[in-house]
């Protein structure tokens, strides 16, 4: 909110020379956070007021042109030509003399122009700062002293304030709410403006306004009518109003508009007036009927819903209630009676209703975030006043007031709460003076009543009853210190204000939250990082020191996508989420892999020259259900939910396991003064993968398998051993298929591997701490075997084969290690079969194998892998 | 060089006589000391102490002396044959020292050469300085917490105390999911970590200390300083008797560790549902620590010339929430304090646009390294 300094500096009955900047640090410190103290005014200079004596109307020009005499009241009239017309001679007018300076730095000189010499300029409202109207210039009243400085004369020389006012406190969306916090914090009496000048009369109702009656009491709880006969719809807003209303961004439009918005300003209570001919029959306010249409001023016909709460005559709406008033009836530049309408409406209600429409104003703003109740009354008599002191014509004594009654908020504290939140002691009297210094009105509560029942009832609650919106806070012995209660009744401009810890914070908030003490912490007694949190981090380095480059890509996905990646129609990693309102249409769901926005991340480094790259990316990725997407309910927020209720709750969630997927493109090992590199591929792909089931420390299994996005003969399927012989699939990882290289722009052979974390993590969190190995000091034996298979036989298979030969035979235990060192095909392995070459390594914990141990237990390996796979070791016979 | 003596006559003792050994150990000493290479070196000591050298083949005649004379000439030849053998170490010795200078020159490589098989890898920052901060609080005894992404409204919402309706909830761009036949889900992708507060009390048993870190998503166009998605983390603690000075003591330990010891902080009044009272937090400037803000100081970047920083949004937990989770509020209070991931890495590491941390690039990742 944008506000003139000097008007809240008045309102507030501080010095106007107060310091601005200090200003700024003492709202911001009471929590109305002034972003910007910007100074306006002082950027115009040798502008004075000056009356036109003569105008000459200048022909032969494509435009109106005037050459113009104007007197300062000293010395010779001068001559200036002015493009505008709205003045006549007689009129007063703001005056840049040559040598004036004008918002901009723009200098003002003596110049010749459409053939005479001009000496200054006569100003628009924009040129000296005010608004955006450039459509004429200022015509000053004719009461403006000749030859003044117009600076001063409009008092222009101020500070606009930017506060940024946050939702709970919409008292400060006003001259009213931010003085009073700003006299507070400067202890100065504060005299509350919407009350000052008011006929003691101000709530005598009379038959002689326009009748209005609330037809719903939940959408409004008070309605007042007011009106004004024999109005001058010419006359002209008074400047010192238009200035202030311009400090604000408000335009001038009309005196009885300006009047509404600067009554809204300056007290908070958003004002609309009707034009008095063009209402037909008894106001009422109510729900929207279904289909009813409204033409706001803004020209938008729109379709009510029946939850908007409308403003009606016997012609139906006439305007969206606390959001934008109606064409039909809106005051024109020839309405004499104006009926002045003020309200409370349900802050909700409107909240919704300009959401539901989009429309947001002024009005809608202040509504939303709360407007005191109490101001209807007032503000309503100020605004009939000035229109007809200003505007001429007559006020109707007496207004029409319906209303609902509301219970009066009571809230009882123990007057030592507020330390207890703050840990500090302020004391009865500072709690008591704070309390005051809001509007409370604060008395002795007697004390609460025990609680029914000791617990088992959540202990803080909000009991509605008659009259009263009281909230007991049962002693558990807690507050020993001190019994004493306090009833605070809030001031009606402080809805927010409904618990012991809103007045709490109000306490602490004046007080300073400087004076808030910092009290050391003692240590918690945390368990440190879970299993699953170390293992992710390990995971992160172990692939990062690997060469891959961890990043983040957005978790945004598309149908588009799921066929890039050549996913078929029923494959479960379709069915995404879908985000109601998308960032981004082309990308509507959320991610069910990670792999196609690390694709998307790796292509946009190719493009930056990056070509040899790994990237990893660990995420979450999104799975919905089966039979569609659920809807989780809205729990109540008044005790804690049951189990029952949190079970529904995380069962309409989606799946969301944790993925990590990798991508490696170019050169793995790169070209170098050593010789050739060498180029990624599906290897690297799954060594990843293997990499970071390794990491994690479960045992694994690795299998052929066919799926998109991978090329059908090279890729990897990945299993963890689970428990009891059970395996879960953990991920994929090989080469992607040339299609989906092709799809995405990839280069040829760029490989990937996804696995999803959850799992891995789940598996090895069953597993205990690793078991230390027993050390032989015995020497090593060595085996070289090689294995013909045929070719379709997996390496892996066959070295399953040779540890369980060993394993199940009277051998186990002995075989340390087997390690493949050469793979072979061609002539000499034969048609469709390959050789495979393993060394075998044995050693015993107890002693030396003897030769005749060695050869027996290396014969026990082979021949598992012969009965298993048909393998025959190459060299026999 | 010299070499063997071939015309020797083995039986002729006079060979044995002391002329004739002080001629060969001549000769030997002559050798050995011209041998300017180990291999020559090795040919002499063959020659001349060799099994077939003269002084080893004299020394096998001294049998055939007359038994009064074969002392004299056995010592005569062992103190000979000792003389030789010094001379071959010394000289051994000598050319081994010369040869292993030269050989070492001769095998000198250019250490500075790369060894860069592999472009290098690295962690995200956010990543990292995600798990410095968590590590801040896990080190004051505080335990990680996470939860799902995509979360139910009540979790993200409700019982944060953001009512429907109440302009709170507009304050957070929400994107949310769609739900059955395209209505309404209840369910949103989380605005905040905040929702994990809620989880956290409503499983983990009192008191409670715990952090979550995690991915956060608006509605919002992204530009230099927002994302639409983005990280936080988030502390909360819950117990009996704890006050708005122990979360000042907390913010002040936070910043100590992160940013070093003796920077001031401060809490201004600022407005979350969840929390009240609530405030956001500054620090003092790292960088310039103020200077920036006397007269005539240098200009700083990082503070923009403020001297504070604004950090991180905290506050005591609403009793409110803490009613929603079925907590007693009479019993029990809770503080808790939040900041962006990228938000710190924009003041720990000069990070000046966001976008930086989502478009992947290697360049951004590979400056961090393993660990930032
Ligand atoms: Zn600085």
């Amino acid at each position: 909110m944008r506000i003139s300094l000097n008007w809240v500096l008045e309102v507030a009955g501080l010095d106007p020379d107060t310091d601005p900047a200090e200003v700024g640090r003492r709202l911001t410190a009471a929590g109305l956070e002034v972003e910007s103290a910007e100074q306006v005014g002082h950027d115009i200079e040798g502008v004075v007021v000056a009356e036109v004596t003569a105008i000459e109307e200048l022909t032969g020009f494509k435009k109106p042109v005037r050459y113009c005499q104007v007197s300062t009241g000293t010395g010779e009239p001068r001559g200036v030509i002015c493009g505008a017309v709205n003045f006549s001679a007689g009129d007063r007018v703001p005056l840049a003399q040559p040598g004036a300076r004008l918002p901009g730095g723009f200098e003002i000189g003596a110049r010749k122009t459409y053939g005479h010499l001009s000496e200054g300029m006569i100003c628009s409202a924009a040129e000296l700062g005010l608004g955006d109207d450039h459509s004429g210039i200022l015509v000053l009243p004719p009461d403006a002293p000749l030859g003044a400085d117009f600076v001063q004369y409009a008092g222009l020389a101020d500070h606009v304030l930017d506060i940024a006012v946050t939702p709970d406190r919409g008292y400060a969306l006003s001259v009213r709410g931010v003085s009073r916090e700003l006299a507070t914090s400067y202890g100065v009496r504060f005299t509350d403006p919407a009350y000052a000048d008011l006929p003691a009369d101000v709530a005598a109702v009379s038959d002689q306004v326009h009748p209005a009656s609330i037809g719903d009491p939940t959408a409004c709880d008070r309605f007042v009518l007011r009106e004004v006969h024999g109005f001058n719809p010419a006359a002209p807003t008074p400047l010192p109003m238009r200035v202030r209303l311009a400090r604000s961004g408000m335009r001038n439009v009309s005196l009885a508009v300006d009047i509404t918005n600067y009554l809204m300003l300056e007290l908070g209570q958003p004002l609309h007036a009707f034009d008095g001919d063009r209402l037909s029959g008894p106001i009422v306010v109510r729900r929207a009927q279904p289909g009813e249409k409204l033409e706001a001023l803004d020209h938008v016909v729109r379709e009510l819903d029946p939850d908007d709460v409308v403003i009606a005559d016997s012609s139906g709406a006439i305007s969206m209630a606390g959001t934008m008033g109606g064409l039909s009836t809106e005051i024109s530049d020839t309405s004499t009676d104006l009926v002045i309408e003020a309200a409370h409406f349900d802050s909700r209600a409107i909240a919704r209703e300009s959401r539901r429409h989009r429309l947001f104003s002024e009005a809608s703003y202040r509504f939303e975030r709360g407007v005191d109740r109490e101001l209807p009354l007032p503000v309503t008599a100020k605004a009939v006043a000035l229109l007809a002191e200003l505007g001429g014509g007559t006020a109707v004594p007496g207004c029409t007031h319906a209303q609902v009654d509301v219970p009066q908020v009571t809230i009882t504290m123990a007057v030592d709460y507020p330390d207890k939140v703050a840990g500090t002691v302020y004391g009865r009297d500072a709690v008591l003076r704070r309390l005051h210094d809001v509007g409370c009105e604060v008395s002795e509560a007697s004390r609460p009543q025990e609680p029914e029942a000791a617990s088992g009832t959540p202990p803080g609650r909000v009991v509605t009853g008659t009259g009263a919106n009281r909230y007991q806070r049962p002693d558990h012995g807690k507050h020993d210190r001190s019994k004493q209660m306090l009833a605070v009744m809030p001031p009606s401009w402080r809805s927010d204000l409904r618990y012991p810890w809103d007045l709490a914070e109000e306490v602490i908030r004046l007080e300073g939250y400087e004076n808030v003490p910092v009290r050391t912490p003692r240590a918690a007694a945390g368990r440190g990082l879970t299993e699953r949190q170390r293992l992710r981090r390990t995971t992160g380095r172990s692939l990062a020191w690997s060469g891959y480059v961890e990043v983040l890509s957005m978790p945004f996905s598309s149908p588009a996508e799921f066929d890039r990646l050549l996913l078929p129609e029923d494959d479960p990693r379709r069915l995404a989420p879908v985000i109601a309102n998308p960032l981004n249409d082309d990308e509507p769901l959320m991610r069910t892999m990670v792999l196609p926005g690390l694709l998307r991340v790796l292509l946009r480094n190719i493009g930056r020259g990056f070509t040899d790259v790994g990237l990893f990316e660990t995420g979450r990725v999104f799975l919905q259900h089966r039979n569609g997407p659920r809807a989780a309910p809205i729990l109540r927020t008044d005790r804690g939910p049951t189990v029952h209720e949190v079970a529904t709750l995380e069962a309409a969630l989606p799946e969301q396991p944790l993925h990590i997927a990798a991508v490696v493109t170019g050169e793995r090992e790169l070209d170098g003064w050593w010789g050739q590199g060498r180029p990624a591929g599906w290897q690297d792909a799954v060594e990843a993968a293997r990499q970071v089931l390794r990491d994690n420390r479960v045992p694994f299994h690795i299998r052929a398998e066919q799926t998109p996005p991978w090329h059908p003969g090279r890729c990897a399927a990945l299993f963890v051993q689970a428990e009891e012989g059970q395996e879960w699939l953990a991920g994929y990882a090989g080469e992607l298929h040339p299609r989906v290289i092709t799809a995405f722009g990839l280069p040829p052979r760029t490989s990937a591997m996804e696995l999803d974390l959850s799992v891995i993590e789940t598996a090895a969190a069953a597993l205990g701490p690793v078991e230390a190995p027993a050390i032989s000091p015995y020497p090593v034996a060595t085996q070289d075997v090689a294995l013909l298979v045929p070719e379709s036989v997996p390496a892996a298979e066959v070295e399953d084969a040779l540890v369980e030969g060993v394993e199940h035979s009277e051998y186990r235990g002995l075989l340390e290690g087997v390690r493949l060192f050469d793979v072979y095909t061609g002539e000499q392995a034969g048609p469709g079969r390959k050789s495979l070459a393993y060394t075998l390594r044995f050693r015993a914990p107890d002693r030396t194998l003897t030769a005749e141990e060695i050869t027996a237990a290396r014969d026990a390996a082979v021949e598992e892998a012969a009965r298993r796979l048909g393998a025959a070791l190459r060299g026999a016979s | 060089m010299s070499a063997p003596n071939k015309q020797y006559d083995p039986v002729e003792v006079a060979s044995l006589s002391p002329g004739e050994i002080t001629r060969m150990r001549d000769e030997a000493l002559a050798a050995v000391a011209a041998a300017g290479t180990l291999d020559e070196l090795k040919a002499a000591r063959l020659a001349h102490a060799g099994d077939r050298s003269p002084l080893r083949l004299a020394n096998a005649e001294i049998g055939a002396l007359p038994p009064g004379a074969r002392a004299e000439a056995g010592k005569r030849i062992g103190t000979t044959m000792r003389a030789v053998s010094q001379a071959l170490a010394a000289r051994q010795q000598v050319l081994e020292e010369e040869r292993d200078q030269r050989v070492l020159i001769e095998e000198a490589v250019d250490v500075t050469l790369p060894w860069d098989h592999r472009p290098p890898g690295a962690r995200h920052p956010v990543t990292t300085v995600g798990e410095r901060l968590a590590d801040v609080f896990v080190s004051m005894g505080y335990e990680i917490a996470e939860g799902p992404e995509i979360e139910a409204e009540w979790y993200n919402f409700d019982a944060l105390n953001i009512p429907p309706d109440h302009p709170a909830r507009e304050m957070q761009d929400t994107l949310f999911v769609a739900g059955p036949d395209g209505g309404r889900s209840g369910m949103v992708l989380r605005t905040h970590t905040s929702p994990v507060q809620i989880r956290a009390m409503l499983t983990r048993p009192l008191p409670l200390y715990v952090v979550s870190p995690g991915r956060c998503y608006r509605n919002e166009a992204q530009d230099a300083t927002h994302s639409p998605v983005f990280h936080q983390i988030e502390c909360l603690a819950v117990d009996e008797g704890l006050t708005m000075a122990d979360l000042r003591g907390a913010v002040q330990a936070f910043v100590d560790a992160m940013f070093g010891e003796g920077l001031r902080t401060r809490l201004r009044p600022d407005y979350f549902p969840f929390t009240e009272p609530s405030a956001d937090v500054s620090m003092e400037c790292h960088v310039c620590r103020g200077a920036s803000t006397r007269p005539g100081g240098p200009a700083c970047r990082v503070c923009r010339s403020q001297g504070w920083i604004e950090l991180a949004g905290c506050g005591m937990v609403n009793p409110r929430v803490l009613i929603a989770c079925g907590i007693d509020p009479d019993r029990y209070s809770g503080f808790a304090f939040g900041l962006g991931i990228e938000r710190a890495l924009m003041v720990r590491h000069g990070v000046t646009d966001i976008r930086d941390t989502l478009e992947g690039d290697v360049r951004f990742s590979r400056a961090f390294g393993v660990e930032a």
